[in-house]
């Protein structure tokens, strides 16, 4: 049953998919690749609040509440993140994040 | 006491007409813009006239004489309770004889110019800055506190230099302006101290109470002593200074025979017969503070217009430039007005030297500007400055051969012509004052007569040079002035000035003295003689005389080097040991200093600007990076 396995497992879960999120996010030159590395980052957060909730505070509500809220803002987020993908494409031809160094000094 | 305030457009008038003319004139048909110019100075004559009238006939008290009156006041500058700088018109015998000399020679030189400045291209703006400065100098004259005066003093330098650079294309105009101004501004910081320590002094900027003598200022007697003379005899000496520096008295003389640059009318109304007199109208307006405040300082003014008189005369005599010859004759005969003010004393018999400082000064005006106006009559016809350009002119100028025959008689002082008069009366002064200063003058005017002659032989007589095209008269408009001024300069001796402008404004007794009076006009006619034998026909004896004197020649001819002089004191002394380290210090320390701090903040600019790469990647590790650094500290920490 979902009791016996214990908070750390969880936490070691969100821990890698943090990580890996933050690598992707860093290494990949893809800009799609980079915004799915933002969600992962999202998400590991999303399922310590889940974890944190369900282990600590077993009576209240607030951290299944504020995933959804996170997934709700996530999703708009993504919307706009892909809507400037697309325009840098048209103004590039490509989705390479290297080519995106106009704003420099 | 009658009402003058309708005295106050006199200086307004031509201050609208300048207006006008500057933002207006170039929509303006050139012969309707000096129609204006001319109409307003017109107006301005006739307002002159009325009040000299006015004031002469009516307001003469038996006992008392004349006194000054105040037209029109307001307070300009309200700086503290007792001390207030006004604007206003002050009415007395010297202010209201200045008002008829300036508005009967600048209404001369207006009409005048209509003929002369024909087809210039910037006929309005001419118009314009004779109309500033004829505004300028009612102002001057009608001034009624020291203050301004000085404003208006400045005015004038103002309006001297645009008008002497008028021709700026001119490299040699715009130097020659540049020099004027320089000159006259660096006496005028002179006068502005002298103002200073005059109000100081006394505590008032005001003339009337100034030159009351039982005022502030010559009660006082002049406080502490300094070097041998009072504060205020030094403030007066300041004073004289800045007069000198516009009047070209030795040593500020130097730009005025460059100023000779500008057009001829503008060397009459304001070279010879308007400005250059401030300095002694200056003086004269002051003259009971120097005679009974201070007369170490009165001394001085004695001295240093002899000199000057009888250097320029010296330095006329080798000239060729015909307006250069006329511009030192004025220096000289300035000199003399500023030693028979200096010889003088205040009040009855005394203040003859100062009657006859205003009579000649009168007299000057109108034979000066005469000669000025002849002589650009001339310039006009034969396009050339130098008298060795010139002969046989008699011939095809009959106005201007007569009127200037007359000017010359009259400066050599010859009866009944006008400057015999005058000159007479400041001789009879310097006579019983100063036997060396009469000396000098009774020389000067001997030389006066045989420079003018020399002058008036070299364009007139001899023979004809090859000219452009055959000189022909002068224009009406340019020749009435003439004949109005030569008018003026035969008559004006006869009118009552001793009577009219004195020292306490009581008549004085004046009688010829046969004494004086027959040696000078001798000396003159000798003058006449001696120019008559060596210029009248071309002969060898002008050469064989500047061969005997040879060194006195070169060294007069060059103008006893004094453009040298200053030259060097500017260019090697002030230039290189005053400005060259002050220079250095601002290049190197205040500049270094400044570009020292822009400098620094550039070069770090340049050495950070690398961080901004736009590359997103970059910005999120440092900032990953930078956030795991504080995590670690904070666990270190906590």
């Amino acid at each position: 049953m979902i009791q016996n396995i214990p908070l750390s497992y969880y936490l070691v879960i969100s821990t890698l998919m943090f990580f890996i999120g933050i690598y992707g996010f860093l290494t990949r030159r893809n800009l799609i690749t980079m915004l799915m590395s933002v969600e992962l980052i999202l998400n590991s957060v999303n399922i310590n609040f889940v974890a944190f909730n369900r282990y600590l505070y077993p009576q209240q509500l607030q951290g299944h509440f504020f995933t959804l809220i996170v997934v709700a803002v996530a999703a708009a987020e993504s919307a706009v993140a892909i809507a400037i993908i697309i325009n840098i494409y048209r103004n590039f031809k490509s989705v390479d994040v290297e080519n995106v160094d106009e704003m420099k000094y | 006491m009658a009402d003058y305030t309708y005295t106050l457009l006199i200086p307004l008038i031509p201050f609208f007409v300048f207006l006008l003319l500057g933002l207006q004139g170039h929509k303006m048909k050139p012969f309707i813009a000096g129609l204006i110019g001319t109409s307003g100075l017109g107006i301005g004559a006739i307002l002159s006239y009325a009040t000299a009238f006015r004031y002469f006939v009516s307001e003469h008290v038996a006992g008392t004489g004349y006194t000054s009156i105040k037209a029109f006041e307001v307070t300009w500058l309200h700086l503290t309770d007792k001390l207030t700088i006004n604007l206003g018109v002050l009415i007395d015998p010297i202010s209201v004889m200045m008002l008829v000399v300036i508005t009967t020679v600048s209404l001369m030189v207006h009409i005048y110019s209509i003929g002369y400045m024909k087809g210039d291209p910037g006929f309005y703006r001419f118009f314009s800055f004779l109309s500033l400065f004829s505004f300028s100098m009612l102002g001057l004259v009608l001034a009624t506190n020291i203050f301004q005066m000085y404003i208006f003093w400045e005015l004038v330098g103002v309006s001297s230099f645009l008008l002497i650079g008028y021709y700026y294309e001119k490299p040699s105009a715009v130097a020659a302006s540049k020099k004027a101004f320089i000159v006259t501004r660096f006496a005028d910081l002179g006068f502005l101290i002298g103002i200073l320590m005059l109000s100081f002094t006394t505590g008032t900027f005001d003339f009337q109470t100034l030159t009351n003598p039982a005022g502030p200022a010559i009660a006082s007697k002049g406080g502490a002593v300094f070097m041998g003379m009072s504060l205020l005899a030094w403030s007066l000496i300041l004073i004289f200074v800045g007069g000198a520096g516009k009047s070209a008295m030795f040593p500020l003389h130097i730009w005025l025979p460059d100023a000779m640059e500008g057009p001829t009318p503008v060397s009459a109304l304001i070279h010879a017969a308007t400005m250059v007199v401030a300095g002694v109208y200056l003086v004269a307006r002051l003259f009971p503070v120097y005679a009974l405040g201070a007369p170490d300082a009165l001394h001085v003014v004695a001295w240093v217009g002899g000199f000057s008189s009888i250097f320029a005369a010296v330095i006329a005599c080798t000239q060729t430039d015909i307006k250069r010859i006329l511009a030192f004759s004025t220096m000289s005969q300035i000199g003399y007005m500023m030693l028979s003010l200096g010889v003088s004393g205040f009040g009855g018999e005394e203040g003859l030297g100062f009657m006859a400082s205003n009579f000649h000064l009168f007299t000057h005006a109108m034979f000066k500007a005469l000669l000025f106006l002849g002589a650009g009559a001339v310039i006009h016809a034969v396009h050339t400055n130098e008298i060795t350009g010139m002969g046989g002119l008699r011939k095809y100028m009959p106005f201007t051969h007569i009127t200037f025959l007359i000017a010359c008689i009259t400066i050599a002082g010859i009866p009944p012509f006008s400057a015999f008069f005058s000159k007479d009366e400041i001789l009879v002064a310097a006579f019983h004052s100063n036997k060396l200063l009469f000396a000098i003058e009774f020389i000067v005017a001997g030389l006066t007569a045989f420079y003018m002659f020399r002058l008036y032989y070299g364009i007139f007589w001899g023979k004809d040079r090859h000219y452009h095209h055959t000189p022909h008269e002068a224009p009406y408009v340019m020749t009435v002035p003439l004949m109005v001024l030569a008018f003026g300069s035969i008559f004006a001796g006869f009118l009552p000035f001793h009577n009219l402008v004195t020292s306490d404004g009581l008549p004085l007794e004046t009688h010829t003295e046969w004494m004086i009076a027959i040696p000078s006009v001798l000396i003159g006619l000798l003058g006449i003689i001696i120019a008559t034998v060596m210029y009248k026909s071309e002969t060898a004896i002008p050469d064989k005389v500047a061969g005997t004197l040879k060194h006195l020649y070169k060294w007069a001819h060059r103008k006893f080097y004094m453009d040298e002089v200053y030259l060097f004191v500017t260019r090697k002394i002030i230039y290189r040991y005053i400005s060259e380290p002050i220079a250095w210090f601002d290049r190197h320390i205040i500049d270094g200093t400044m570009n020292g701090i822009a400098g620094v903040t550039q070069y770090t600019s340049v050495a950070i600007k690398e961080f901004q790469s736009g590359k997103l990647q970059q910005y999120g590790y440092v900032f990953i990076s930078g956030t795991v650094i504080l995590v670690l500290i904070f666990v270190y920490l906590f």
